[in-house]
């Protein structure tokens, strides 16, 4: 228990001089004030390759931002059954980001080949 | 010429309980370098391309000769073939080469690899090299790409109906063009949708049993493997209108290989791709584009050439590779 409270005093400190560092570095610069925000961002990546997304399933925390990235030779696009995030066509390595703010669960699929399917579970 | 047929010439019956199944085998062992069918009677003739050169004229040719090409993916670029443009002319050059000029053109679609301006522009540039008067679209899902097919329509809709489905005769045969790629569902396979089954059922309404019927559409309109999503979920609906018609030809793209299968008065047929090879059902990981070594690709890409013999209600199809 002790030796738990040292360990977070210290990376408490050592997050605190981080910080300090950063805003000396960004001391002129206007983004300065993201780095303290009160939750680092999170984020999650799914892969897509061989038609097929991986993770099939994402389990996230509320916030979590999602990065689907093609990997695939083929264009794919991500679109959820509730119409909530619709990415545009990705082809060969690039992106798609999602932030899901609400909890829930949220199916998605490929609409161009629709037997490719997916889930992001926000809890 | 005359040995070559004994030789080649698949019969069988499907009269009696279907095709023969080892003579069918036979038949899809030559996808690969294409086949050349004739159905008179209730009795399939098929014939390997390698030996198309040697088949009479009287076998080739008809009353109209068309020709399918499919799955360009112009801007495709990835290993599987660097030069889709290349491949597409040399289908073209194909075209032109054969005994009888195609009166049209048939696109079973997925003209484009992602639905951008300049890549549809690069193949109706490189069509104009061919033969054929006219050009009928049906669009693949590459071609629909964030616009839900508003490019393709403007393109390639004049004289279609909805999502840009269409019905025409030209000598006696009647032409029914579908879109199934549109409004694809989670899980699901390729789509024709209420909309489009309602035209069709009236299109055909009219029409006497005996004139012969072809459908072109993208995607397949029989279970060639659901699994890849290759196959469409109405198509029995659709199918079913055509129940009273003695020859209906069934045209379709999509998964970048030569298949067939006959089914009652229904002949299947898929077009090898212009682009690149996809595996067979199942035997990969996944349907994505098959890389061959470069001297072999040509012959894994191809065209169809269609021939209606007046009178007799058979289809000769031939697919050609660009080998």
């Amino acid at each position: 228990m002790l030796k738990r409270s040292v360990y977070i005093t210290f990376a408490t400190a050592m997050m605190l001089m981080g910080f300090a560092i950063l805003a000396v570095g960004n001391y002129e610069s206007t983004v300065s004030a993201r780095g303290f925000q009160d939750k680092p961002a999170q984020t999650a990546q799914v892969k897509i390759d061989n038609f097929s997304f991986a993770p099939p399933t994402l389990t996230i925390a509320v916030g979590t931002t999602v990065t689907w990235t093609n990997q695939d030779d083929i264009p794919h696009n991500v679109v959820s059954t509730d119409k909530s995030f619709k990415s545009r066509v990705m082809d060969t390595d690039e992106k798609f980001s999602f932030t899901f703010s609400k909890a829930g669960s949220y199916d998605y699929f490929c609409s161009i080949h629709p037997k490719m399917t997916g889930k992001v579970v926000v809890q | 010429m005359s040995d070559v047929k004994k030789k080649d010439e698949l019969l069988f019956d499907h009269n009696t309980d279907g095709v023969d199944r080892r003579g069918f085998l036979k038949c899809m062992a030559w996808a690969g370098t294409g086949a050349f069918c004739v159905m008179s009677g209730g009795v399939l003739k098929s014939y390997s391309l390698s030996r198309v050169s040697k088949i009479g004229a009287a076998d080739a040719a008809g009353e109209l000769s068309f020709v399918q090409i499919s799955d360009s993916h112009m801007g495709f670029n990835k290993p599987a073939n660097a030069d889709v443009a290349g491949t597409l002319k040399a289908a073209i050059n194909k075209i032109n080469a054969l005994p009888v000029a195609p009166e049209f053109m048939l696109h079973t679609g997925d003209i484009s690899h992602l639905s951008k301006p300049e890549e549809f522009d690069t193949v109706e540039q490189i069509l104009k090299a061919s033969p054929a008067k006219d050009v009928f679209y049906v669009p693949g899902e590459h071609d629909i790409l964030n616009d839900d097919g508003k490019q393709f329509l403007d393109r390639y809709g004049k004289g279609s109906s909805g999502g840009g489905w269409r019905s025409f005769d030209k000598k006696g045969v009647h032409f029914i063009g579908l879109v199934n790629v549109q409004n694809l569902k989670a899980g699901g396979l390729g789509s024709i949708g209420n909309e489009q089954l309602e035209w069709m059922e009236k299109d055909v309404k009219h029409l006497k049993s005996s004139t012969p019927i072809v459908v072109y559409a993208h995607i397949p309109l029989w279970s060639v493997y659901p699994e890849w999503g290759w196959g469409t979920e109405d198509s029995a609906q659709a199918l079913g209108y055509l129940k009273k018609f003695g020859s209906v030809t069934v045209l379709n793209g999509h998964i970048h290989q030569v298949m067939q299968k006959v089914e009652g008065n229904i002949t299947f047929h898929t077009a090898a791709s212009t682009a690149f090879p996809q595996p067979a059902p199942g035997k990969a990981d996944s349907p994505g584009p098959m890389k061959v070594p470069a001297e072999q690709l040509r012959n894994v890409l191809g065209i169809t050439d269609i021939n209606t013999m007046q009178g007799r209600h058979a289809l000769a199809v031939i697919d050609s590779t660009l080998a």
